[in-house]
């Protein structure tokens, strides 16, 4: 058995058993669903969009995946203060390695949480228009949970206490989500948004998810997929960077 | 098996370990004593590749642990001051993890861990949940940890602090009967001074980064002219507290204590 699979194991261990955990975090996806899908789900059909709740549906699971990849990869901090972090540091085993059994475990996590709300939408009425595009969206949504895996990794590295975690939710997660264009359409939007919208990740993981899933993209699929590697792929390199700097 | 030489430890103008030497032979345990902040913990996080030394010589089994970083760890387990357990899983998922960080073989991990896990007497409890053991149980089970990978040397850093003497008692006799049976190279730190003296062959007393006196129990207590380690500690280390900050209101009610009397 080699390190990066343990850790992974571990995180997935962790999870499976934490079954209270998991049903309160579908608490947050289904109020948005259900409020936003249908609170405004008539002006967006007067405005000639169709339904919101297909448009929305995408965003949320896009929102799932990023809120549970960024926290198991920020959950490195619980690991600082229970301790369990110094056995695995003091480890012969390359840091790269616990950096990627972890991140693999973390997104892993996320992936199970996304499928969760994704089986939820379709039961309060969302519907994927081709079968076959399936596989392309689950793609997107793995690479989704990798970026901000790494993404909650390379900040988990760096965060001592409590008050930090509260930070990050305030000024990264959330912002992140709010400017994804998860529950608005990125376009006619004013000039400083569009440029907010444009350098964020999770944008092109959600337009990537409604091109796969409802056949409507704002930029191009080949596009989204293209940024979620490199962004990916440096996320991965800079969260290695961060935490081969870990002092124990 | 342990070398040092000259170790010297800055912290910008903190001089945590200042000069240390010794020599740890094979099978030998070896007990650092000292009052808080001596810079023991400093001295264990050194030889166990944590941290650098700002200058000095380090032999850990004929390896530099400065350069032959991988090496150095495999060959040594350790239990922290604090806890480095999952709580979350069980005792036999913690050993699992540990084995493969390690790359233990499978089947060596399984037979080790049952060994180890039936010397500590924690063998009934394997698929429990870390976080429902004790204290004792706890530590146990992370020296059970630390010797799954059959290192040559085991560092213990303030084992048993905070168990109760029954804990402490039998954790001792377990590790005892561990060093004898495998040979494994023993470096602790403790407080306790008749856990030093019941347990150690030899004996190095720390104060301010420096090695103040170094020898069997015997030695410093005949060099000290006291008739127990403890007032021979005190002796070497004077007798004033080492944790300051305490404030001026905890000053004064010590002032009143003692004007009631």
């Amino acid at each position: 058995m080699g390190a990066v699979y343990v850790l992974w194991l571990r995180e997935l261990r962790r999870y499976t058993r934490s079954r209270v955990q998991i049903v309160v975090s579908l608490g947050q996806p289904m109020l948005y669903l259900f409020v936003m899908g249908f609170g405004l789900g008539a002006v967006f059909q007067q405005a000639g969009r169709g339904s919101y709740l297909q448009f929305v549906a995408p965003g949320i699971i896009a929102m799932t995946v990023l809120f549970t990849s960024t926290f198991s990869g920020i959950a490195l901090l619980w690991d600082r203060q229970f301790g369990f972090l110094k056995e695995t540091l003091v480890a012969p085993v390359p840091r790269f390695k616990i950096m990627l059994g972890r991140t693999c475990g973390a997104a892993t996590v996320a992936m199970i949480q996304g499928t969760l709300v994704a089986v939820i939408c379709v039961a309060a009425g969302f519907r994927p228009v081709s079968i076959a595009s399936l596989p392309l969206a689950i793609g997107i949504l793995a690479l989704t949970a990798i970026l901000f895996a790494a993404l909650g990794t390379s900040i988990g590295a760096g965060l001592k206490d409590m008050q930090g975690f509260q930070m990050v939710m305030n000024f990264v997660v959330m912002p992140l989500y709010f400017l994804s264009g998860a529950m608005f359409p990125l376009d006619n939007l004013p000039r400083a948004l569009t440029i907010a919208t444009q350098l964020n990740p999770l944008s092109y993981s959600i337009d990537g998810l409604r091109a796969t899933l409802i056949g409507q993209a704002h930029f191009t699929l080949s596009m989204d997929i293209t940024v979620l590697v490199i962004m990916g792929f440096v996320l991965i390199c800079f969260g290695a960077w961060r935490f081969s700097k870990i002092e124990a | 098996m342990i070398r040092a030489e000259n170790l010297i430890k800055k912290f910008d103008n903190f001089t945590a370990v200042d000069g240390v030497s010794f020599d740890v032979t094979a099978g030998e345990i070896f007990a650092f004593l000292g009052p808080n902040g001596a810079g023991k913990t400093t001295t264990i996080k050194i030889l166990t590749t944590l941290l650098a030394p700002t200058s000095g010589k380090l032999e850990i089994d004929g390896l530099d642990p400065t350069r032959d970083q991988h090496e150095v760890r495999k060959r040594f387990g350790i239990v922290f001051q604090d806890p480095s357990l999952d709580q979350e899983l069980t005792a036999m998922e913690n050993m699992e993890i540990h084995g493969a960080l390690y790359n233990v073989p499978r089947k060596i991990r399984r037979e080790r861990s049952e060994l180890l896990l039936k010397t500590f007497e924690l063998w009934e409890k394997k698929d429990a949940f870390v976080k429902t053991f004790s204290g004792g149980m706890r530590r146990r089970l992370e020296i059970a940890r630390g010797l799954l990978h059959t290192p040559k040397i085991l560092f213990l850093d303030e084992p048993t602090l905070g168990l109760d003497p029954q804990s402490r008692n039998q954790l001792w006799t377990q590790v005892k009967y561990l060093n004898q049976n495998e040979g494994v190279t023993i470096f602790l730190t403790t407080h306790y001074m008749d856990e030093a003296e019941k347990v150690a062959s030899r004996i190095a007393i720390i104060d301010h980064g420096k090695i103040v006196a170094m020898g069997t129990a015997q030695e410093l207590k005949d060099r000290t002219q006291k008739p127990s380690l403890e007032e021979a500690f005190l002796a070497l280390t004077g007798t004033a507290l080492r944790d300051e900050g305490a404030n001026a209101a905890e000053n004064m009610r010590q002032m009143a204590r003692m004007w009631r009397k």
